[in-house]
């Protein structure tokens, strides 16, 4: 087994009630490994606190008990080691693509020969060539977020950290996608957590499922993937696939139920 | 019938708007003209053009302009220099925001005309007082509209620059500032328009020069001529002025239009 590179301890998260109400348990002390090179995706209904273990990885929240390791280190806030790509877009509005994409290279204070050499390199292998010069809002959605994935690897992180990165797009274009993230990912092995509601992504991408059930937030089920390695699309229509499918479809459709009050 | 929301042609648009600037002079034109408002008290168009004429030709009108603009420019980028970086501090820091703005927000509500006796007092009738009068109109406005502007900055975006490894100081100086230039300088355009009006009353009171001395000056001749010719100019002025920002702002923003 590959080491440890992040370690989540005992993690809970309380949001304090609205206006005297009672406060939301969102996340259960939920302790989860991520071994290095690993890709995790995190599967649950809407509410069930994966974006805020996510976003408690990414230092963006606090969690309200336990602690993240990574690499041995405690995580107390947002950091370059960190890379985090959000369902919406937010790719700045006023730089182009290629001064995107060097924004934490330029924060690191890399030189700008090894910048811009980083950035042709990063620009090709999401496919953006050509696109350089152009400004976020003259790209389309899917454009935009390969862009936000190049923006986050070119700093290097020791993990990379997606919130539902392709949430917003269209299905044609979201199969493109996962399959431009995969191709990345078989090549350069960063250890990825990717958090999803949608089980085909959840699959198609993981080399291990995490099922989260939903209010109060907590894992439910850790579902290795052992599909092979490189995968095509067409693997969506094999039997394996599809037995793995209709595991999680059983495992997610029950939390879904009790998240809307159905039983 | 035009349809709500239903955008017009560029021509249209430009023949429209200038076609109401006809209409206005057409009735002003017959109310006078006409005989139906005395001329003590109206001046008719021809008057106007030319009394203006001889106040630019004869009476050195166009050094009472320059001094009204480089008073307004200059209390104005007095007020910029200073508000400006105080609305991006107190948008940014909360305790920033918590000790200044109750005192700004009182302050916006003085009226800046009131201060010209007071200024009179203190800097005497001289430029200084000018440009506090101006000063004193433009800054708490500023302050208190970029603290709004910068307050309001996508908090995604804030949220990717530090995992992207930005410190505190690099999120206000790589996102705050750039995300909200373009708000910034559209407040700035929108005060500067707003300061034309504190002008002309730091003018009527106390001063021997410019345009609203010029037009306190012709008020005492019953000259209506000039004093409209006075007041057209500044309109003028501040088309120009308004329209020169505009350019400005599209030529440093390109990614606004992109």
């Amino acid at each position: 087994m590959s080491s440890t590179i992040l370690q989540i301890d005992n993690v809970s998260r309380v949001f304090p009630g609205v206006r005297g109400g009672a406060p939301v348990r969102a996340l259960e002390p939920t302790n989860l490994q991520v071994a290095k090179n690993d890709f995790i995706t995190i599967l649950g209904p809407s509410g069930c606190g994966k974006s805020t273990l996510l976003r408690i990885v990414a230092g963006l929240d606090r969690p309200s008990g336990g602690r993240v390791l990574l690499n041995g280190r405690e995580i107390k806030g947002p950091g370059a080691d960190r890379g985090m790509v959000f369902q919406s877009y937010t790719l700045f509005p006023w730089l182009t693509i290629a001064e995107n994409i060097a924004y934490g290279l330029r924060e690191k204070g890399v030189p700008k020969a090894q910048r811009q050499e980083i950035v042709a390199s990063y620009t090709e292998k999401v496919g953006l060539r050509g696109f350089e010069n152009h400004y976020p809002k003259q790209l389309s959605g899917g454009m935009q977020q390969r862009t936000a994935i190049a923006r986050a690897l070119a700093n290097d992180p020791e993990i990379l950290l997606l919130d539902e990165p392709f949430g917003a797009l269209d299905n044609q274009t979201r199969g493109l996608m996962q399959e431009l993230l995969l191709g990345i990912w078989e090549r350069e092995r960063k250890t990825v957590l990717f958090v999803t509601h949608d089980i085909e992504e959840a699959i198609f991408l993981a080399s291990r499922v995490v099922v989260m059930s939903a209010r109060p937030g907590r894992i439910k089920a850790d579902i290795p993937v052992e599909l092979p390695h490189p995968r095509h699309y067409t693997m969506k229509t094999t039997p394996e696939f599809s037995s793995l499918k209709a595991q999680l479809t059983e495992e997610i459709r029950v939390e879904a139920m009790q998240a809307e009050g159905v039983h | 019938m035009p349809r709500p929301l239903e955008p017009v042609s560029q021509s249209t648009r430009i023949t429209l708007g200038i076609s109401f600037f006809v209409l206005f002079v057409a009735a002003w034109a017959f109310a006078t003209l006409g005989g139906f408002v005395s001329r003590t008290f109206l001046a008719d168009p021809i008057t106007m053009v030319q009394d203006g004429w001889l106040l630019l030709t004869r009476f050195g009108f166009l050094s009472d302009i320059g001094v009204t603009v480089w008073r307004v420019v200059g209390g104005f980028i007095l007020a910029a220099i200073i508000a400006v970086p105080l609305g991006i501090l107190m948008g940014a820091y909360k305790t920033f925001e918590a000790f200044l703005e109750p005192f700004v927000s009182f302050a916006r509500y003085l009226p800046a005309s009131a201060f010209v006796p007071l200024l009179i007092l203190w800097a005497g009738i001289g430029e200084m007082q000018k440009l506090l009068v101006i000063f004193i109109g433009s800054v708490f406005q500023i302050i208190l509209m970029v603290a709004v502007a910068v307050g309001n900055t996508r908090r995604d975006l804030v949220e990717a620059a530090y995992t992207l490894g930005s410190s505190d100081r690099g999120v206000v100086r790589r996102v705050l500032i750039p995300a909200n230039a373009p708000e910034i300088a559209e407040i700035l355009r929108l005060v500067l328009g707003w300061a034309w009006t504190y002008v002309i009353v730091a003018e009527l009171i106390g001063s021997s020069s410019g345009i609203g001395h010029m037009i306190i000056d012709s008020q005492a001749l019953l000259a209506t001529g000039q004093m409209i010719f006075g007041i057209i100019v500044i309109g003028i002025i501040g088309l120009i002025s308004d329209f020169l920002f505009k350019a400005f702002n599209r030529k440093l923003f390109p990614w606004r239009l992109a």
